[in-house]
């Protein structure tokens, strides 16, 4: 256990770790949850209890949940990452054997009141045991081809299980995920070559598949590629909502049509408002300013993640926080070039933004991690 | 396991140089979305600006015609008619719409409880969405509003296609009807096309209309408008037409079609033609019927209860949906099971004394006095029961059932139609499967006779006919061609029977019409060269209890009419070389050669004419009652003859 090679006596006990939490991460946090607030207010019409105030109290818990997590030793997360892992794999498991269906897809597993979306939580464990596990593996053995298989395996199961559901954004961001903390902990780069290489035969296998009986996606899986390639094209179906968003966006111009003066989304243009598409409805309102605002805000999350992981010298805990702070980068990133007609539209949140409780939960679940290994770094 | 400090260092400044690389990758990757996002707010803000601002552009969807659909000769029988109707948009009307519907009650109809009911939905839709007023107006009343439309703010007089069945009740259990889309149906769909959408848009529910809505629908065309704020349409921009459905050409023929739901009449019945070789059905009626045009224009909730409430079932599809017990038109199948089994040969003989003895039961043939010494061809043409319970105890329900599957009973058969019944070929197993109990000997004696667990639909009736006329496997067919595409008529293998056992059921069939002591001998074709054959069935409905028989059975007629007996009748012809099979089921009509042979056989001989039945193909007597039953019938007038294919 490396921890004990480090002065475990010199981390801060008991609630003297508040003074030692990441609170620039939590205030940064706080301000683009407010912004999600003020934009969810806007999209309801003026009105609070539709979806902002909803809001609000998932984000309180949320705070409470981060902050909770902030004070739970580093080497817990360790000691159940195998655990955790194997918990949301079986879930994914009993997900696609009796999920329930949700918008076309097994997404969801039903707890009685409580519907818990196993491919999220198994975004966070596969970088708690892929951390867990290049923190025991000796640096010298990091490439060797046995070594980069078994990781590549891990991620690579839950994926599959993922795209069966079938959820090809979840599994795309399982990937990423996974792969961010294999680079981070040093994997050659020529794997990560190989592996873009075969990504790229593969998107011309699928799209050579088209129309034959060994199709790999499902016929409105392809039409939503068409519609990304161009939008124009079916202006009415699926080309819709992008071109929608893009002129919602695009409208906005310098400074925005002003808080809750945004015509586009007014007059119900838009679709999903209120998830995956709440960021137009902000630059349209608050234009390039509040859009790059929101940008920078997001960067400097991600920023302060990747200076926290730099100086903790401790190798899980490092990983642990390039991963999740990699997962939500892909959150953001994605909605937006999505948003933008930079990417083919697929639905997925914009994080911390958005409406709905399942991701706001996972991320700041994830934050949470990312204090307990801030507050316990070797000292 | 310990690490070295050195190693905790490796590990530190590997994970700061990839650390590096990971930011400079996010990095780039921001910058190009900011890149983006500079380009579309900041350089090209205005263009995207015209296209939000209030005079916008929208797009308005033009939904596409539908498919048609063709009887096998090319005739109509759902095609799109023109529907004049008017629409109000609250907004465009100024707020208050009721001035704008008092003015409007002057020139077409409106009753005071349709303008409180149209307030009301007004008052429930959003103030943009267009409601229709009243549609289905004639062309004077069309153009009055036309004319006054100044006077009418809000409303728009339009245009469009619904739906239409000139054959009204003929097709309607086959085609189906289109209704408006429900909540329901959008839930079942996956990524439901955006036409669905529209007010007003129909889509197929039931039959044929419902199982090829895809390929009827058609592509939805759109326009592009400029809009001004109040979302009045300045002008339009653009026009892409849609695309209309594919045109469904059914094997069925509609002058037949029209023929047996006359024929019929007023009984609860249901009648297949289906062709021996192809498969192709040439009608498959199911009467009383109902008219579709009025699930297309909105029925009424008392016409509704009026359906629902009729005893003989007009919205059941029999043909398909209806399964019966066939009595003994299911006799060929245990015929052959025992021929097939080697239990008989056609020359075997059995004595029938009136009943036969099982263990402490008395099962009776239908003729009390008994039929005497009986072989194979006698047995089928008049029907002794006794001969089959004797035959049934040395082959067994398993041999029969087997036979009963590979004649097309008990089995699914695939049609796009709704609610196609499977029926039931029972055995041992499905009786233990089902009722959890052993299979008695009792249950063979009433299997053998088509009473008891067996259960057959007219469909499968048909089939069952067809493959003992042709030999082959022959499956229905009920789509002919689509878009001009032939639905390939696959060639049906051979049946797994031999041809010896066919021959001796023909033979039986045979002598049932033209043997001298046949029960439908007086249903017989006069003409040799149409010469039939065919098999009455009567089924029991009840039991009749041992007092009943002391007392003397009670003739059907005196019985409240749901509790008679079903008729039942199937039949092919020619006899030489089979084309139609027929399948006739008349649910508490009395006895088969009564009841449903004469329809059967009048029915067959129209397919066999091509027309009505000529008056010599029947029997001298029954002339007259045809002529006058013809003069009674309102039939479709022939339609005008089509281009005649040239000759080469």
């Amino acid at each position: 256990m490396s921890y004990l090679d480090y002065q475990v006596a010199q981390v801060p006990t008991g609630f003297r770790k508040i003074l030692h939490i990441n609170w620039p991460l939590v205030v940064l946090v706080a301000a683009v949850c407010c912004i999600g607030f003020l934009m969810l207010y806007s999209v309801a019409g003026g009105r609070m209890d539709t979806w902002a105030e909803p809001q609000m109290v998932r984000f309180a818990i949320g705070m409470v949940v981060m902050l909770g997590l902030a004070f739970v030793p580093m080497w817990f997360w360790r000691g159940i990452s195998v655990a955790a892992y194997v918990i949301c794999f079986l879930m994914l498991v009993a997900v696609d054997l009796f999920g329930t269906i949700g918008m076309g897809a097994q997404r969801w597993i039903d707890f009685g009141p409580v519907r818990l979306q196993p491919s999220e939580l198994m975004k966070i464990a596969l970088v708690l045991l892929l951390a867990a596990y290049y923190d025991w593996l000796p640096l010298d053995r990091v490439s060797r081809p046995l070594w980069v298989i078994i990781p590549v395996l891990l991620i690579l199961a839950p994926t599959a299980l993922v795209l069966i559901q079938p959820d090809l954004g979840t599994s795309i961001m399982l990937i990423a995920g996974g792969g961010i903390v294999m680079f981070a902990a040093g994997v050659s780069l020529w794997y990560f070559g190989v592996v873009i290489g075969m990504g790229v035969g593969l998107v011309a296998a699928v799209m050579n598949s088209r129309g034959t009986d060994w199709q790999l996606l499902k016929d409105y899986q392809f039409r939503r590629i068409d519609t990304f390639l161009d939008p124009s094209a079916d202006p009415l179906g699926a080309g819709y909502n992008i071109i929608q968003s893009q002129i919602a966006l695009g409208s906005g111009g310098w400074s925005g049509r002003g808080f809750m003066q945004g015509t586009q989304s007014r007059l119900n243009f838009l679709p999903e408002k209120h998830t995956d598409f709440i960021f137009t409805v902000l630059s349209e309102e608050f234009g390039f300013i509040g859009a790059s605002s929101l940008l920078t805000l997001y960067m400097l999350i991600v920023g302060f993640c990747l200076y926290s992981a730099l100086t903790n010298r401790d190798r899980f805990a490092s990983l642990i926080t390039i991963g999740i702070s990699g997962t939500f980068f892909l959150y953001f990133a994605i909605n937006m070039a999505t948003v933008m007609g930079l990417l083919p539209a697929k639905g997925s949140p914009l994080p911390l933004v958005s409406y709905g409780g399942t991701s706001l939960m996972i991320l700041m679940l994830g934050f949470g991690l990312v204090q307990s290994a801030h507050v316990h770094r070797p000292r | 396991m310990k690490k070295s400090q050195r190693e905790i260092l490796d590990s530190s400044r590997a994970i700061t140089r990839r650390v590096m690389m990971l930011a400079g990758l996010q990095l780039g990757v921001v910058t190009t979305l900011a890149l983006k996002m500079r380009s579309m707010q900041l350089d090209h803000a205005e263009e995207y600006r015209m296209l939000a601002d209030g005079n916008s552009i929208k797009i308005r969807l033009l939904p596409p015609s539908r498919g048609l659909i063709l009887d096998r000769n090319g005739i109509i029988v759902a095609g799109n008619e023109q529907n004049y109707r008017v629409t109000l948009t609250r907004e465009e009307a100024g707020g208050d719409v009721e001035p704008v519907l008092r003015r409007l009650s002057q020139l077409i109809p409106m009753s005071e409880q349709r303008i409180s009911e149209l307030m009301e939905e007004f008052s429930r839709r959003s103030a943009i969405t267009p409601i229709v007023l009243a549609d289905r107006l004639s062309w004077e009343q069309f153009s009055a509003i036309a004319v006054n439309a100044p006077a009418l703010p809000g409303v728009t007089p339009e245009s469009a296609l619904s739906r239409a069945y000139p054959r009204a009740g003929d097709l309607a259990h086959v085609m189906g009807y289109v209704g408006p889309v429900s909540d329901y149906d959008l839930s079942r769909i996956e990524d439901p096309d955006p036409v669905l959408r529209l007010p007003d848009f129909q889509l197929g529910k039931i039959g044929v209309e419902g199982r090829l809505e895809e390929v009827l629908r058609g592509k939805a065309g759109a326009r592009r408008v400029e809009v001004n704020s109040a979302g009045r349409e300045m002008r339009q921009l653009s026009r892409q037409e849609g695309e209309q459905g594919a045109a469904v050409q059914m094997t069925v023929d509609a002058a037949l079609q029209n023929y047996a739901a006359q024929r019929m009449g007023e009984e609860s019945a249901a009648a297949v033609v289906m062709d021996c070789f192809t498969g192709e059905l040439f009608a498959i009626c199911s009467s009383p019927s109902f008219d579709p045009n009025k699930f297309v224009r909105g029925i009424s909730s008392a016409e509704y209860r009026a359906l629902m409430d009729h005893d003989h079932r007009p919205l059941a599809d029999k043909t398909v949906q209806g399964v019966y017990p066939p009595g003994s038109t299911f006799k060929m199948v245990t015929l052959m099971a025992g021929l097939e089994a080697g239990v008989i040969n056609p020359g075997s003989r059995y004595f029938c004394p009136g009943h036969t003895e099982l263990g402490g039961r008395r099962f009776h043939c239908w003729r009390r006095g008994g039929h005497g010494t009986v072989d194979a061809i006698k047995s089928l043409e008049e029907s002794c029961d006794v001969y089959y319970y004797e035959l049934a105890q040395r082959v067994g329900i398993d041999r029969i059932a087997v036979m009963a599957r590979k004649l097309g009973l008990g089995v699914r058969h695939d049609l796009p139609m709704s609610a196609v019944a499977e029926g039931i070929a029972p055995d041992r197993e499905w009786k233990m499967a089902r009722h959890g109990q052993s299979w008695q000997i009792g249950d063979s004696l009433n299997a053998s006779i088509g009473q008891g667990y067996v259960l057959a639909s007219p469909l499968q009736l048909a089939v069952m006919t067809a493959r003992i006329a042709s030999g082959r496997e022959v499956r229905p067919q009920l789509i002919r061609s689509i878009d001009g595409v032939r639905q390939t008529v696959p060639d049906y293998p051979p049946l797994d029977i031999s041809e010896a056992a066919l021959r001796v059921a023909r033979q039986g069939m045979d002598a049932v019409m033209n043997g001298g002591r046949g029960t439908a001998r007086s249903s017989r074709i006069a003409r040799e060269d149409w010469r039939m054959a065919g098999k009455t069935g009567t089924s029991q409905v009840r039991n009749i209890t041992a007092a009943e028989r002391a007392r003397g059975v009670i003739s059907n007629d005196q019985l409240p009419w749901n509790r008679r007996d079903h008729a039942l009748f199937v039949c092919y012809a020619p006899y030489d070389a089979p084309r139609y099979a027929v399948s006739l089921v008349v649910e508490h009509g009395g006895g088969g050669s009564t009841a449903a042979a004469p329809i059967a056989r009048d029915i067959l001989l129209f397919a066999l004419n091509g027309g009505l039945p000529p008056l010599d193909a029947v029997p001298s007597d029954q002339r007259a009652a045809m002529e006058a039953r013809h003069e009674a019938m309102h039939l479709y007038k022939p339609e005008a003859a089509r281009p005649g294919r040239s000759r080469a």
